[in-house]
């Protein structure tokens, strides 16, 4: 029996990478209590190639409900089985990544099973004497970390940031158990019709997948006009980044609100962000603060950006980002010629 | 139609005190305005019902007798109504508590059609009380609802698009139902002068534990699962490096600078 869950998202198909990284987050947790880590994945056609990458990747045990109707993600429907798998189990501890969908599912499911939840959390750790788990999160825009324990309700639960850490390094050779749980009466009774999935739209124009992309080059007022978008879109093809936008930038109609990164916007951990005429307000460097590195690009020697950048440019954007798009191709026309 | 939109008092500044006893922010410190986030809640209520014609849209919101202000700028934009949930037995209740008393007083609106809510609060920036009210409620929930597509009275459902990470998925669900809205749902109005006439002169209802029949024991701090244990306020500034690029010299560097961090990233295509 794990004590230890985690939520591994499973979409159109594909088991979803945060996954390895919940595991990840759960692994020492599971660790710590000398209890075993289990992974529960909810969707359709998840296959024995999904539950073998989650036990190399730390799962002790996986949980699998697998059933057409649960193809795609609806809140009600993936609570009320996750609610009656807490029920028949007792999990210590809950986790999900801090996804659209996990964000959505976990409160619901927290008032469900009368749970504390922590929403993305950046650190998770046990208490030594109690066992509890610690949770510490951002809030008030990241200007402080709070640490909060749920001592008397179980599970505990928590959301935690994705990308804020790498997935762990998988173990072709740890061995796991998988659980298929049968659809029963019980399980039916979960399923929810009063929401149903029409479709998806996924070739909106000027759209932007901020959340799992590894470099996001983010544009502000210094751009000064909609069209030089155009100078970062050149920048970020080469690192195959996607195009953030400060709430100045966006509320000028320059570019799309799925651009938008800070308070109002898209909370992002992108491996490099770059920031070009971006000044930095508190609310943007609330949705920007655990990138992996930052690089600020601002002619103002005061901007709030530079102060928390590994690289801070004082110069002007428009001969920065060329600068740095032509170091970028001679190193790659060096790197061939030296083939 | 009928349409609940909850609100939430946040403040207008980043300075926020915190008791140190209960970990729990102490708000009448800092001055206070309704979250940003919870305006495109309120449009979007208006705009429905508006749209179809007939309907009241009412605005709750829990906290301190002071947070009828977010009523009173609720009533400005155009609301119909405004409920204050006031009692002391409501305080340092975390996002559980808060949903259970929320929810509470939406059970007495009822026959509605919609709760809207914003996509989360500037300041605890949680995301968890719509859901956790839909919940409650068992009613179907939509979060981050970008577009509304489609109102069908008669068939007593609403079609949305969700914006999520790879696109957005569409749904429709029967009412009631929640959405909780992003900022692209529409653009915000402006409060008219006959709606700031009309808060000026709006008197709210006031909500108390008794009125909500929710037990002591689901109230406050009290009916809280999470309890904050500790506040730090983190280091912002990274030990980053600065390189003045005011000449072709410092641009060149630059370059080069960034060039390294991208290729040590692993970035680089």
């Amino acid at each position: 029996m794990s004590f230890v869950w985690t939520i591994a998202e499973h979409h159109a198909g594909r088991l979803r990478e945060v996954a390895l990284e919940v595991l990840g987050r759960g692994r020492p947790l599971a660790d710590a209590l000398g209890t075993r880590l289990a992974a529960v994945v909810i969707g359709h056609g998840i296959t024995e190639q999904d539950t073998g990458r989650l036990i190399a990747h730390g799962a002790d045990e996986v949980y699998v409900v697998d059933d057409p109707r649960l193809a795609d993600f609806r809140c009600e429907s993936y609570s009320g089985v996750l609610a009656h798998l807490i029920r028949t189990w007792s999990p210590e501890i809950v986790l999900a990544a801090a996804t659209t969908s996990g964000r959505t599912l976990m409160p619901h499911l927290a008032i469900r099973v009368h749970a504390g939840l922590t929403a993305d959390c950046t650190e998770l750790a046990i208490e030594p004497d109690t066992g509890n788990l610690l949770q510490t999160r951002p809030a008030i825009g990241g200007n402080i970390m709070a640490t909060i324990k749920t001592p008397r309700h179980r599970p505990q639960m928590a959301t935690v940031r994705p990308h804020a850490s790498r997935p762990p390094q998988p173990d072709p050779d740890r061995s796991g158990r998988v659980i298929a749980v049968p659809m029963d009466t019980q399980l039916e009774a979960c399923l929810d019709d009063r929401t149903q999935v029409l479709g998806y739209r996924t070739d909106a124009a000027d759209f932007a997948n901020l959340e799992d992309a590894d470099v996001v080059v983010t544009g502000g007022r210094g751009l000064k006009r909609k069209e030089n978008f155009a100078l970062l879109e050149e920048l970020a093809s080469r690192l195959g980044g996607e195009i953030g936008a400060t709430r100045e930038a966006v509320d000028r109609g320059w570019i799309g609100y799925p651009h938008q990164v800070g308070l109002s916007g898209k909370t992002i951990s992108p491996r490099v962000y770059i920031g070009a005429g971006a000044s930095g307000s508190i609310q943007h460097l609330a949705g920007i603060k655990t990138s992996e590195r930052i690089v600020s690009i601002n002619l103002d020697p005061d901007a709030p950006l530079h102060r928390v950048a590994d690289v801070a440019v004082v110069g002007d954007l428009f001969e920065v980002v060329p600068a740095l798009i032509a170091e970028l191709d001679r190193r790659r026309g060096a790197a061939r010629s030296g083939d | 139609m009928r349409i609940v939109v909850p609100v939430k008092q946040v403040p207008a500044t980043d300075a926020v005190t915190m008791d140190p006893e209960t970990g729990t922010m102490v708000r009448s410190a800092a001055a206070s305005v309704i979250n940003p986030l919870d305006l495109y809640a309120l449009e979007a209520a208006l705009r429905l019902r508006d749209s179809s014609g007939d309907g009241d849209v009412v605005a709750l919101t829990m906290g301190p007798p002071p947070a009828e202000a977010v009523l009173r700028e609720a009533v400005s934009l155009g609301c119909d109504r405004g409920i204050l949930l006031s009692d002391t037995r409501f305080g340092g209740a975390d996002t559980w508590a808060t949903s259970r008393v929320l929810a509470a007083a939406i059970e007495r609106l009822k026959p509605i059609d919609l709760v809207i809510t914003g996509e989360r609060a500037t300041d605890g920036d949680t995301a968890q009380v719509g859901p956790g009210i839909a919940a409650w409620l068992d009613i179907p929930l939509a979060t981050y609802v970008a577009h509304v597509t489609g109102v069908d009275g008669a068939a007593a459902t609403v079609t949305v698009e969700r914006l999520v990470e790879d696109g957005y998925q569409i749904v429709r669900l029967s009412t009631p139902a929640l959405l909780t809205v992003v900022k692209e749902i529409a653009p915000l109005r402006l409060p008219t002068l006959d709606g700031v006439m009309r808060a000026r002169r709006a008197e709210f209802e006031r909500w108390g534990a008794v009125d909500l029949a929710v037990p002591a024991e689901e109230l406050g701090l009290k009916g809280s699962p999470t309890r904050v244990v500790n506040i730090a306020t983190p280091q912002v500034t990274r030990e980053g490096e600065t390189i003045d690029a005011g000449d072709e010299a410092g641009v060149a560097q630059a370059a080069v600078r960034i060039a390294d961090l991208l290729e040590d990233a692993g970035v680089v295509r």
